[in-house]
């Protein structure tokens, strides 16, 4: 096991990168404890697949070092590596049973075959397979065979990292609640490092203890599940995480006081060093009727179960906002309110005032 | 109402029917006809029974020709098969050597049969010949047209040379259907070479392989054209395989019974062969 | 505009893929098909569209019998979850590609196309092909193709399932505002829960190859039918656990205790079944018996917490059960220890040994 540093790593699929576009992973640095549960979130395209084929070792990066503790692995294959790694389509050894494919890892690295045999049956049990060491791997659904890829990472002991590339994408949608349940509590039962990549907001957040977030390359946000949810730093991560995702209201400021649609708005955090483009963030589920407020029409009512989606004008913009089940919606002469210590302005795209402090990502 | 529809479907068979009728059917039921019946030659027959099998199944000629032709096949197999998956490892998956790789390899399967005989008849001719002459001159006493051992060594080679390309190529379409990530789990689980070719590549090729075997096993059985062209079955009878055998019988001494006799057992050694080995083959599949 | 589906059925040798299904399908608003993976929903939309067909009953359009009239002589249109277009044509082509087939006239063609691009977005890149083109806009090219010409009958077989999380967000969005003025019937078939509540319209629960019920989208949701029904349309999967009525007391199991509900008030004592939805199982108030008013705590040993960051969901035993709490707000518990929880009893569901809905 082992603290997985990231310094300064680049990637580009050209030869001659020269555009900032040329690379598909810009400098990346990021430091992760031993034994945490990470997840790298963005959407198709934003180089989080990259970046994990090059901590995994298939890939060498253009630029930057890997170090695993102390060492360097940059130029390490993914086998001295000591890492396991759970693909998007499951790979299952189709001619070896269940207890070979799980015996595999440990039979290439000449474990003998008593501590083979302890190790496996433990493994087993963890991904609810006991019953099944003797049938022929082929034959299992795609959620018996990435339980398998699993079991393969998790019977090495001398794991340094396991790694999910979009694991849930072949798993019936039923299925998929049920495993990621498992995955979360396997890793608070084994302990071990482990990072999740995916598209999927609900999978990244519920697994990860932080999450890394990214797009067009570039790290925008590092944070636990709450600090990205209320305190995104960047618009981005605002509009992706969450569903609905956060209300972006182009806004005018104005000696340091933030207007919208003629309208003062409180924002949480400090306005006087606005400057570039100016947006108010405030998330769907920070935004509620009120006796007084910004006057608003209701266009569409969208009933999702447990809460409805309410989408408003507001100072002609879309503006759409959360509603608990059993709360009415109010006729006509809607009126805003916007909780203050949610609502936030962005410059740039950027949260006003994290950047000159140092703001992550740049 | 269901049926109604369904019977129309028997309309766009209907050709199809007729054009196999015509091309098999009628032609094999004139070989079981002559297999079972006596004839001089001036278009009249006499019922001879199952004679010409009998005759055919106790004849030291065809025993000797059926054994020629095992061997011939079994070599050529266990030669072709493991050396075109060799080849098809050794292949580039990507990049721009890919096309030349699969035109090179398709090149002798593109060559007509008589012509590999004739190329390869020359090539090894010990005079003027670029195989004969070479050989000889690097001490080898070689003489295809009169050693046996040469004749065979010449016939497999050259046999070797014209199909190992079709299970290059279809070893080949087996390997690149595998998915990068099967490669990348197995790096990850430490495993070497062989053990990649052994879980990974070899199952994932085995359908294709299958078929490669098959239809080399067929092809082989049934090899004519560049065996005459290269050795006329000689020297003696020593590289007289089964098909030369038949066309000898048949077209030579006109034996037509003795020939059809033996043309069906032919048939249903190829047959029954083929259904080993495909069952044999496919037998993990099912479990 | 009606499709009308009369005991339609199909099996397959012994199996049987659908039961003899009753179902009136209308024009405006989306009829969506509900279920699991093999749960019949694809089948029965090859049924609907005349690419199979029906072993039994009979298939009507406005009235007329249109039971084993190709697909080819209908007016269908199909898109499904994988993006399939012409991987030659470009994207103009694509689109154009239906009404070349009812050879219609250039100039019309132009028209109709650069119409369906600019709804579609996809007016930037006619001229690109398909492979050229992100997830998103194969499939929005694959649905301009399905929407180009007038089709009376549009099945979309969980057109969005393959698409990224946020891009599937957006044009759900779309879609509706896409069929508003349109007088076709649409057909959508999905997994999720959410997405049929999401595009509204009518709903039909499938559950091995049955519909299990079919009604307005919210109805389904709120006043399921059967024990069946409501675990379809629940996401997570809705709790369920036998409850034994004992004179004017309810008892889970000897964890908690409830007076009886109304609906059960004159049923006679024995065991039922009930099902509360995740999201009406929450963490205990802060009250002196740890429930508000309407509600009971139960408390339960927990397998793991998941926190989203603006949501927590809570795994717990309850009994031979694992139950499932979805709550805003996050609350954390460990691993092994006991949490107490509290049911929204007035959202409670009670079913039947038949697993038939007991409603008052």
């Amino acid at each position: 096991m082992a603290r997985i540093t990231l310094d300064k790593l680049g990637h580009s699929y050209m030869e001659n990168p020269v555009a900032d576009a040329d690379w598909a992973l810009k400098q990346v640095d990021i430091t992760w404890d031993d034994g945490g549960a990470y997840a790298l979130l963005g959407p198709s395209g934003c180089g989080k697949t990259t970046l994990l084929n090059i901590i995994s070792g298939l890939l060498r990066p253009s630029q930057g070092r890997v170090l695993f503790d102390d060492d360097d692995v940059t130029a390490l294959s993914p086998d001295q590596r000591h890492i396991a790694q759970v693909f998007q389509f499951p790979v299952v050894y189709d001619t070896m049973t269940v207890y070979e494919n799980l015996a595999f890892p440990l039979r290439n690295r000449g474990v003998d075959s008593a501590t083979t045999d302890k190790r496996v049956r433990e493994i087993a049990e963890f991904i609810d397979m006991t019953h099944r060491l003797d049938d022929r791997a082929k034959g299992l659904t795609a959620d018996g065979k990435q339980k398998i890829s699993l079991g393969r990472g998790l019977v090495r002991t001398d794991v340094n990292v396991i790694m999910f590339d979009e694991p849930l994408t072949v798993i019936d949608p039923h299925l998929k609640w049920e495993l990621r349940s498992k995955l979360k509590e396997l890793h608070q039962r084994v302990g071990r490092t482990m990072i999740y990549v995916t598209h999927d907001q609900t999978e990244a957040l519920t697994f990860a203890d932080k999450v890394v977030v990214m797009n067009e390359g570039e790290v925008v946000q590092i944070g636990t599940p709450v600090d990205l949810f209320e305190r995104p730093q960047h618009t981005f991560v605002g509009h992706f995480i969450g569903s609905p995702g956060m209300n972006v209201l182009p806004c005018t400021v104005d000696g340091g006081k933030v207007y919208l649609g003629g309208n003062q708005i409180a924002v949480a955090n400090d306005a006087a060093q606005g400057g570039g483009t100016a947006e108010i963030g405030v998330r769907p589920e920070f935004v509620s009727f009120a006796d007084n407020g910004l006057p608003a029409t209701v266009v569409k009512v969208s009933d999702a179960g447990r809460h409805k989606i309410v989408e408003t004008r507001c100072a002609d913009q879309t503006l759409r906002m959360l509603i608990s089940e059993g709360v009415e919606i109010p006729a006509d002469g809607v009126k805003l309110a916007f909780d203050t210590a949610n609502t936030r302005l962005y410059t740039d795209g950027w949260l006003a005032g994290s950047r000159s402090a140092g703001g992550e990502g740049r | 109402m269901n049926k109604t529809v369904n019977q129309k479907a028997w309309l766009f068979v209907l050709p199809v029917f007729i054009l196999v009728a015509f091309n098999a059917v009628i032609p094999l039921m004139t070989v079981v006809n002559y297999s079972v019946q006596e004839t001089f030659g001036d278009n009249t027959f006499f019922w001879s029974g199952v004679l010409w099998f009998t005759e055919i199944l106790q004849s030291e000629r065809f025993h000797d020709s059926l054994g020629r032709q095992m061997i011939f096949t079994f070599s050529i197999l266990a030669i072709e098969v493991p050396l075109g998956v060799a080849i098809a490892l050794t292949m580039p998956r990507k990049g721009a050597w890919v096309p030349v790789c699969l035109v090179l390899m398709a090149l002798p399967l593109l060559i007509p049969w008589n012509v590999v005989g004739a190329m390869w008849n020359i090539f090894a001719l010990p005079d003027i010949g670029l195989l004969g002459y070479g050989l000889n001159a690097m001490g080898f006493d070689y003489n295809f047209t009169r050693q046996i051992g040469d004749a065979w060594f010449t016939l497999i080679l050259m046999d070797v040379w014209h199909w190992t390309s079709l299970v290059v190529l279809l070893a080949y379409a087996g390997l690149v259907s595998i998915p990068d990530a099967y490669y990348q789990a197995a790096k990850i689980d430490g495993a070497g070479a062989f053990a990649i070719f052994r879980y990974i590549q070899l199952p994932k090729m085995k359908r294709v392989l299958t078929i490669a075997v098959l239809l080399r096993f067929m092809d082989s059985f049934m090899v004519y054209t560049e065996a005459v062209v290269l050795t006329g079955g000689g020297p003696g009878n020593s590289t007289t395989l089964l098909s030369i055998d038949l066309v000898k019988i048949a077209l030579g001494q006109f034996d037509l019974g003795p020939a059809a006799a033996m043309s069906i057992i032919y048939f249903l050694i190829i047959l029954a062969l083929s259904w080993v080995f495909y069952t044999l083959m496919m037998r993990n599949e099912e479990s | 505009m009606t499709l009308e589906l009369r005991q339609i059925e199909k099996t397959l040798g012994t199996d049987v893929h659908i039961h003899p299904t009753d179902l009136v399908l209308e024009a405006g608003g989306f009829n969506i098909l509900l279920g699991t993976t093999l749960s019949g929903k694809t089948t029965l939309m090859q049924l609907m569209a005349g690419l199979d067909r029906p072993t039994g009953g009979t298939l009507h359009f406005n009235g007329k019998d249109v039971t084993g009239m190709r697909v080819q002589n209908r007016n269908v249109s199909m898109v499904y979850q994988q993006f399939i277009n012409y991987p030659n044509f470009t994207v103009y082509e694509n689109i154009a590609s239906p009404l070349r087939v009812a050879r219609m006239p250039d100039a019309e063609i132009k028209k109709r196309v650069g119409a369906m691009a600019d709804l579609m977005r996809l007016s930037p890149m006619l001229d690109r092909k398909p492979a050229e083109l992100s997830g998103g806009q194969q499939q929005r090219t694959a649905l301009a193709r399905a929407l180009v010409k007038d089709s009376e009958l549009v099945l979309l077989d969980e057109p969005l399932a393959n698409l990224d999380f946020k891009l599937r967000e957006e044009l759900r969005e779309e879609l509706p505002k896409l069929f508003a003025d349109r007088n076709c019937i649409v057909v959508y078939a999905t997994t999720e829960p959410i997405e049929a509540l999401l595009l509204g319209g009518s709903t039909a629960t499938l559950h091995e190859g049955r519909v299990t019920q079919f009604g307005p989208t919210g109805d389904v949701y709120r006043n399921p039918k059967d024990v069946i029904s409501a675990q379809v349309f629940s996401e997570p999967p809705m709790n369920t656990a036998t409850v034994r009525k004992v004179g004017d007391r309810v008892d889970l199991g000897g964890i908690a205790y409830w007076p009886c509900p109304a609906v059960l008030s004159d049923k006679p004592d024995g065991d039922y079944q009930i099902g509360l939805r995740p999201h009406h199982v929450t963490p205990a108030a802060n009250t002196p018996d740890g429930a508000q008013d309407g509600c009971v705590k139960i408390s339960g040993e927990v397998l793991v917490t998941e926190l989203s960051g603006s949501e927590s969901t809570v795994h717990f035993k309850v009994g031979p059960e694992v139950w499932v709490s979805l709550a805003h707000g996050i609350h954390s518990f460990g691993v092994g220890e006991v949490a107490d929880l509290q049911a929204d009893l007035s959202r409670a569901f009670y079913f039947g040994a038949d697993g038939a809905l007991i409603s008052s």
